[in-house]
């Protein structure tokens, strides 16, 4: 880039040799050492042949000609500076087309030689012209106003998010519900040269695709479905959907996936179905007390049945003997913890006080035969 | 010759500028994504890199173009897939039920010269194409139920706007590829309202008639339980009622008087079973 001021430097001298209105000035080959072209009338000038106004006569007005001078004094520093008004000579004229032909060389190489990372693909166009697909590595095109390349990301997956947790984005299910829903679309480049020259706007494009792909694969299922067990399948669906709208506008798009974020009923009404799954539990927790019970019970029927059927296989071998031994130790067992009180006949003062009870006994004493009726009754 | 340009400078830069400007004037680069409309004096003479279906990309004559310079002329049309996004649109259903519907179509200039002969620009196009797009949504959605305006690509409601729309589109010279709904809303207010509430009141129904059978199964199981029991002391028990009755009385005798919680008075007759060793003494 440095080279620039330098030719336009050159041009200025170029016009400046002999239409200068300013004159003579220092042109292109004669230039003066800096600072020289200050006095203007007392260096050896050559006049340019068709200036109108001559060789400035000195005697012009002072702000004129200061101004000139300082113009003139720019010029010839600024050549100096790049070394090409012709006071360096054929030394800094070569140094000149030496930088030149290294930019040209640089130039040549970065616009012919290209290194296409692992993950990019090199799209070539000839003057516009799509030719062909660079693969990973370093390859080799024309130089640059012949050929171009572009280079496409093919591998990396990019990401849309549609929806969020923080706003809604509600949409209407087949069942006339209404659901938040925030998913994302995860996609990258198939064909890198129909994603370049296909599509007016690529990404616009998948992230429409992709909404209205949603959309109508939720007017598709219930609410429940959608919130639920049928997620797997309305991702799949509109994956299979977008790729295949996409394929029509040759978008050399592929969508790698789309991922369901959140699928929920709209704030409005989540108490609502909170309470549902409030519900849910209730019931379970209802149905796990009666299952408990049921266990309890059959464990405690059986072990009684087993008891049961235990005992009168004895019995039934000597059926009096056993009968009594029971009652009998039942009654010991029963009577050593109580206080007892025996009575001959209603009136009659108790005899028998086997230990002093310490209560009276005349409630007692009301019902004697309601409480030997049953010792009685089994003693048969 | 060249001695006379060195001398004149300024002739030289003119005469190579002028040179320059026949060149890029001459020579044209056609990019793959767009479509030229040669123009030679105002008439258009020919297209540059038309779009065919048929041809991959790269065969459609993309590249250097040839013109005559200064009196041909390129209007540059747009080759690729574009978009007409509508505004929101309100449609009435069969029933008198309303929905906001916001959609998109996109198409391709297939015809540069009459698209240049009738629009100028692809975004005049666009604009002529939006209210027509808008207005078939409503015609054919409008024809159907408020149900089956929720998924219209099952009816094959979108292809019918899609060949409406294409129709008009051909005027232009632009070919409708497809047309979709991107949202499709009820309108806030009262028909989001009672959407809300017709849900909140169906998820009650349901909370109700879960937990009720919930309950009903618990009774079922409780029931069936004491059902199993029963059954399983009637095998056992029945195989001698009378030993039953007196093994369970035993029982209860042990469970009610032989707890230590509570002292409890007995008063016995001396003709109790118990005590009838202890009157007789010993004798039969």
């Amino acid at each position: 880039m440095s080279i620039f001021p330098g030719w336009a430097a050159r041009g200025r001298g170029l016009f400046a040799d002999n239409k200068g209105p300013w004159g003579p000035t220092s042109s292109g080959g004669t230039s003066p050492p800096p600072g020289g072209g200050r006095e203007e009338g007392s260096e050896p000038l050559r006049p340019g042949p068709s200036s109108p106004w001559g060789s400035p006569a000195p005697g012009r007005g002072p702000m004129s000609n200061a101004s000139i001078t300082s113009f003139d004094e720019f010029l010839t520093r600024s050549r100096a500076r790049f070394g090409n008004g012709g006071s360096g000579g054929p030394r800094a004229r070569s140094f000149l087309l030496w930088g030149a032909a290294a930019l040209l060389v640089l130039w040549f190489l970065l616009t012919t030689v290209h290194r296409i990372a692992p993950e990019e693909r090199g799209v070539v166009t000839q003057f516009g012209r799509y030719s062909r697909t660079l693969s990973p590595g370093i390859s080799l095109t024309l130089p640059s106003p012949l050929e171009r390349v572009q280079k496409v990301d093919v591998e990396n997956i990019r990401n849309i998010d549609l929806g969020s947790a923080a706003e809604e984005t509600l949409m209407l299910t087949g069942d006339q519900n209404i659901i938040d829903i925030a998913y994302s679309v995860r996609w990258n480049v198939r064909d890198p040269e129909l994603y370049l020259f296909e599509l007016q706007n690529p990404d616009d494009t998948i992230q429409q695709v992709a909404e209205s792909t949603m959309r109508a694969a939720l007017s598709g299922v219930t609410l429940n479905q959608a919130i639920g067990e049928g997620r797997g399948e309305i991702e799949a669906r509109v994956q299979d959907t977008m790729q295949r709208v996409l394929d029509t506008y040759r978008s050399g798009v592929r969508i790698q996936g789309v991922a369901i974020k959140q699928a929920d009923p709209p704030a409005a009404v989540n108490d609502a179905f909170k309470a549902v799954s409030a519900s849910q539990q209730a019931a379970q927790s209802d149905i796990n007390q009666a299952r408990a019970y049921a266990l309890q019970l059959a464990q405690l029927s059986q072990g009684e049945a087993t008891a049961f059927d235990k005992v009168y296989e004895q019995y039934r071998l000597a059926p009096e003997v056993t009968r009594r031994r029971m009652y009998y130790e039942t009654m010991e067992r029963v009577l050593q913890n109580v206080d007892k009180t025996i009575v001959e006949a209603p009136g009659v003062t108790p005899y028998l006080p086997l230990n002093q009870t310490p209560r009276p006994p005349a409630a007692a004493l009301q019902e004697p035969q309601a409480q030997v009726g049953q010792p009685q009754g089994a003693g048969r | 010759m060249i001695d006379t340009l060195m001398r004149r400078p300024i002739l030289t830069g003119f005469v190579l500028l002028a040179l320059l400007m026949t060149f890029f004037a001459s020579v044209k680069i056609v990019p793959e994504t767009r479509q030229g409309v040669v123009v030679r004096f105002g008439k258009p003479d020919r297209i540059l890199n038309r779009y065919q279906a048929s041809q991959p990309i790269g065969g459609t004559g993309a590249g250097l173009a040839l013109l005559i310079p200064f009196a041909d002329d390129v209007v540059w049309i747009d080759k690729r897939v574009r978009d007409v996004d509508m505004e929101r649109q309100q449609v009435l259903s069969t029933d008198q039920l309303r929905l906001e519907v916001d959609a998109f179509a996109r198409y391709r200039v297939v015809d540069p010269l009459r698209m240049y002969i009738r629009a100028r620009s692809e975004e005049r196009v666009g604009e002529a194409l939006r209210p027509i797009l808008g207005s078939e949504l409503r015609n054919e959605l409008g024809k159907r139920p408020f149900a089956d305006l929720l998924s219209p690509e099952r009816q094959g409601a979108m292809e019918n706007i899609r060949r409406n729309l294409d129709r008009i589109g051909r005027q232009y010279g632009v070919q409708i590829i497809d047309v979709r709904i991107k949202r499709a809303d009820l309108p806030s207010g009262t028909p989001l309202e009672s959407a809300y509430e017709r849900m909140r009141t169906a998820r009650e129904q349901e909370a109700r008639s879960i937990r009720a059978s919930g309950s009903r199964q618990a009774q079922v199981i409780r029931a069936e339980a004491d059902a199993q029991a029963a059954q399983t002391y009637a095998a056992s028990f029945g195989k001698d009622p009378s030993f039953y009755d007196f093994y369970r009385a035993m029982q209860a005798y042990d469970r009610t008087f032989g707890g230590k919680s509570r002292p409890t008075n007995v008063i016995l007759s001396p003709q109790n079973q118990f005590l009838r060793e202890f009157t007789q003494g010993g004798g039969r």
